[in-house]
């Protein structure tokens, strides 16, 4: 559980960070219905600079297009009603995705489900505790709060730019966004990345 | 702040239609080839420029400051294999440090 205590720190910033833009309840609220750091953070990161509810949406979605991907991996191994193997597919995350992948293709439902329960609790708890904190701390900067977030990403990136198409993705991407941040509303940089991966999936692996 | 409730919404929804689709809707049939290889991608590409901008974006510009310190410490941390905790929370104490000493 290389992520577990990481994703309690985490939702302490988020809720720190978030406070300032999004009041004291939302950022809870979020946490409990949206429960995805990467849509937060990235939705945060938008609405923060001053861009839309438009561009906060679409960057979250997009960081999020990866649960459809590990949703069709997972649907095989997903046995039962239909109310039962959404409530299984609904407790996906990153890490207990990854944690229940038996390695020939097929997933354990209930140890994902188990792994993602105490991330779930944390993350709603940590964020509660960031929101409560967060004016007490003053500026969150002093405490480098707002190098946490990026640093949480290029945690993720090394689990997730693995091999050729990926590194190449992962690079064009933040070339996009190096190229685009000087041109465009906040936002709008991110989602331009996406371009990144149309290009790297034509690459051969 | 109609924006946040709008976005949080919006976030939620979208999230759970994205968690469900597959094992609901296509009930385990793959999408095509080309798709799933772009949908495979895409985190790679989204968690760089994420990585780019909240390390060098301030709104509209780009802006080299202690937050770069901080990642380029968790960069090299987890390379050598530390834990991601480790990583992390030093890559806050190296902005919070540098930001004392500067």
């Amino acid at each position: 559980m290389p992520f577990g205590i990481a994703v309690f720190a985490i939702a302490i910033s988020f809720g720190v960070l978030a406070r300032p833009t999004m009041g004291a309840v939302a950022p809870i609220v979020m946490s409990v219905v949206v429960f995805s750091g990467a849509a937060q953070f990235g939705a945060l990161a938008v609405l923060a600079a001053g861009g839309g509810a438009g561009a906060a949406i679409a960057a979250g979605v997009l960081l999020n297009a990866r649960y459809l991907a590990m949703g069709l991996a997972l649907a095989p191994s997903l046995l039962g009603r239909p109310t039962s193997r959404g409530a299984f597919a609904m407790t996906t995350v990153d890490a207990s995705w990854a944690a229940a992948s038996i390695g020939d293709g097929s997933f354990d439902p209930w140890y994902m489900v188990g792994v993602s329960l105490p991330q779930y609790v944390g993350w709603v708890l940590g964020t509660g505790i960031g929101v409560l904190i967060g004016p007490a701390l003053g500026d969150p900067r002093a405490f480098g709060l707002d190098a946490l977030f990026p640093a949480f990403f290029v945690a993720l990136l090394f689990e997730e730019a693995r091999g050729r198409r990926r590194l190449a993705a992962a690079g064009g991407g933040a070339g996009i966004a190096l190229a685009l941040t000087p041109l465009l509303p906040p936002g709008l940089p991110i989602l331009a990345a996406a371009a990144a991966a149309f290009a790297a999936s034509r690459r051969r692996s | 702040m109609t924006a946040v409730w709008v976005t949080i919404g919006s976030l939620a929804v979208a999230t759970a239609a994205l968690k469900l689709a597959g094992p609901l809707l296509l009930g385990g049939r793959p999408l095509a080839s080309g798709a799933m290889s772009v949908i495979e991608l895409l985190a790679s590409a989204l968690l760089a420029a994420l990585v780019v901008v909240e390390t060098f974006g301030k709104g509209w510009a780009l802006t080299l400051d202690a937050r770069a310190l901080g990642v380029a410490f968790a960069a090299i941390a987890l390379a050598k294999r530390a834990p991601v905790i480790v990583a992390v929370l030093g890559a806050a104490a190296v902005a919070a440090l540098a930001r004392a000493i500067f």
